[in-house]
């Protein structure tokens, strides 16, 4: 089929850019280190310190880039389908909200490492029940009551995150911030969230026909055979827990969510099997190279990485949907 | 005597405290066309949905191929019977090719990709719909004549026996309303399809229709041979002075 060879290609090459991005985050830092010995240093070999460079500082901190950018930009395909809105991104229902407060309580109480990221991840579960509950009322779950209850309970969050900042002392008002603005430096794993992406994508793929006729809107696709309600429920609670791992890991990153899926949009067409892959590996790679300036720019600072995505993503969208021949 | 496609039995339809028919029995056989004619607002979309198992009637049942609709399938159901809705959703940009193709969904296994041949029926019903050259505009791109035209070429491509068709020539030129019109009597008369359609032109549902239901509202539904229409009838289902008028091709209805 003739519009099959250019997903072909465009998969194709995000997965080289992938590629080429794992390698600067793995090469470029504080000491610049060859490519041959980034490659030796994950093989087992080279010295000591250059393995724990690479395979204890860098590898852990691209891993958990690139599966917090892929799981933003997966969850915003999905989210802008269930809603058929295309300003939907993860965080548009509150579950970046939810988990701030968590994290963020977990700060003002001086607590540190897993107890924040704990306490993220139950927020953005409190979060998601509280808007999926409400949303349910009696004149059924549509879109649009699902999207205004996640939006005013967003604002709820976002009050009592001003709170919290407020009460907050000096000295942890800096950590705070840094969590908002979605920040990978204090990360210890992030295999696990490699494993949330990799199998949710996978487990979403067989869908992705299903999508494309959800986009067309809800009635039409139970029309043509789509069981619209359990899986529209679905879509919610998968795209909200990719949210949650995805905010617990890194914070609320913002942008990638949002922008990635429309622009694969407007490079390679709306197909969901195209879009799910390709969404997993731009953002994660945009987030990867977004993470290797944010820790190089102004080292040994360090800048907030949601600062970094948004220079970089804002400027080419915004090129992008300039340049672009139809409207969205 | 066959089963028919589609068949409502002691049919009734409420909404929102409105009764839109009471008691309908309803057979469509293949190679029926049957007009679906109204008032504004007597309900003929609801009907159209009932009939389509997307709502659940008030009392009565509805056999899709013999089998209660309710214990089919979704999918099965899209297999069989297709819907053309008279108002677009919200929905999220496509490609007119891309939209077109969704009609193949119900048909397609679940791990598949669209073969050769569903692109091929897609870009045949876009050719019918004259959307033909447009395959790669985007849906937003194009007029409203021609999204309505790329909603029905989306049916044609889904090619499911029974057709529900919610005002098919709505926003559609003189033109496009003969052809397609023409083009689904075909499909009923030759392929066997059996086709509901809601009008508002009386002319054409004469023209291309053999059966007409016509609903008055509170409940109230009259089937009935094109044939039996004429100017009281229809100034009472509409609410307004109806003239017949002898014309070279036969009858034509005019307001007034």
């Amino acid at each position: 089929m003739q519009t099959r060879t250019r997903p072909a290609l465009l998969l194709g090459s995000l997965a080289v850019f992938t590629l080429i991005a794992f390698c600067v985050a793995l090469s470029v830092g504080s000491v610049a280190l060859p490519l041959g010995q980034v490659v030796h240093a994950l093989g087992g070999g080279g010295d000591a310190l250059t393995r724990t460079l690479v395979l204890e500082l860098r590898l852990p901190r691209a891993v958990t880039a690139f599966s917090v950018g892929g799981l933003l930009a997966l969850a915003g395909a999905l989210m802008q389908v269930l809603l058929r809105n295309p300003l939907a991104d993860p965080y548009i229902l509150g579950v970046s909200g939810g988990a701030a407060v968590g994290a963020l309580l977990s700060l003002l109480f001086g607590l540190a490492g897993y107890w924040v990221s704990g306490s993220a991840f139950l927020g953005a579960l409190i979060s998601m029940l509280i808007v999926f509950v409400l949303a349910h009322g009696r004149g059924g779950w549509t879109p649009t009551r699902l999207l205004l209850t996640g939006i005013v309970v967003a604002f709820g969050w976002g009050a009592a995150i001003s709170l919290l900042l407020v009460l907050s002392d000096n000295a942890s008002l800096r950590g705070m911030l840094f969590w908002l603005m979605g920040d990978l430096s204090y990360r210890s794993g992030g295999w696990l969230a490699l494993v949330v992406v990799i199998v949710g994508l996978a487990a979403c793929l067989p869908f992705a026909r299903h999508l494309n006729v959800l986009a067309r809107g809800e009635t039409l696709a139970e029309a043509l055979g789509v069981a619209v309600r359990p899986f529209s429920i679905a879509i919610y609670i998968v795209a909200s827990l990719f949210t949650a791992v995805a905010v617990t890991e890194a914070g609320a990153i913002g942008f990638v969510g949002l922008v990635i899926p429309h622009l694969l949009r407007l490079v390679s067409g709306s197909d969901h099997r195209t879009l799910l892959p390709g969404a997993v590996l731009a953002g994660g790679s945009l987030l990867m190279l977004a993470d290797t300036l944010a820790r190089t720019v102004v080292a040994p600072e360090q800048l907030p990485v949601g600062v970094v995505t948004a220079a970089i993503g804002v400027p080419v969208f915004l090129y992008l949907l300039n340049r672009a021949r139809g409207p969205l | 005597m066959n089963t028919p496609l589609l068949e409502a039995r002691a049919l009734t339809v409420t909404i929102a405290g409105k009764t839109v028919c009471r008691n309908l029995d309803l057979r469509l056989e293949t190679g029926a066309c049957l007009a679906l004619l109204g008032p504004n607002g007597v309900g003929k979309t609801t009907l159209l949905h009932t009939l389509a198992g997307l709502r659940a009637p008030a009392h009565g049942e509805i056999l899709l191929d013999g089998r209660p609709i309710k214990s089919v399938s979704r999918r099965r159901i899209a297999q069989r019977l297709g819907l053309l809705m008279q108002q677009p959703e919200d929905s999220l940009p496509a490609s007119v090719l891309e939209i077109a193709l969704i009609g193949r969904h119900p048909h397609i296994d679940f791990w598949r990709w669209e073969s050769h041949a569903d692109v091929n029926l897609a870009r045949r019903a876009l050719r019918l719909a004259g959307l033909e050259g447009l395959e790669q505009r985007v849906q937003s791109q194009l007029s409203g004549g021609e999204r309505r035209r790329l909603d029905i070429a989306t049916i044609l491509t889904q090619d499911s026996p029974t057709l529900l068709l919610d005002e098919p020539t709505h926003q559609l030129d003189l033109h496009y309303q003969l052809a397609l019109l023409a083009h689904f009597r075909r499909l009923a008369r030759d392929q066997g399809h059996g086709v509901i359609m809601s009008l508002h032109d009386v002319n054409l549902a004469v023209r291309f229709c053999a059966q007409v239901l016509l609903l008055y509202g509170q409940g109230e539904t009259m089937l009935a041979p094109v044939t039996s229409l004429n100017a009281e009838i229809l100034s009472r289902l509409f609410h307004t002075p109806v003239t017949a008028v002898r014309a070279p091709g036969g009858t034509v209805f005019l307001p007034g």
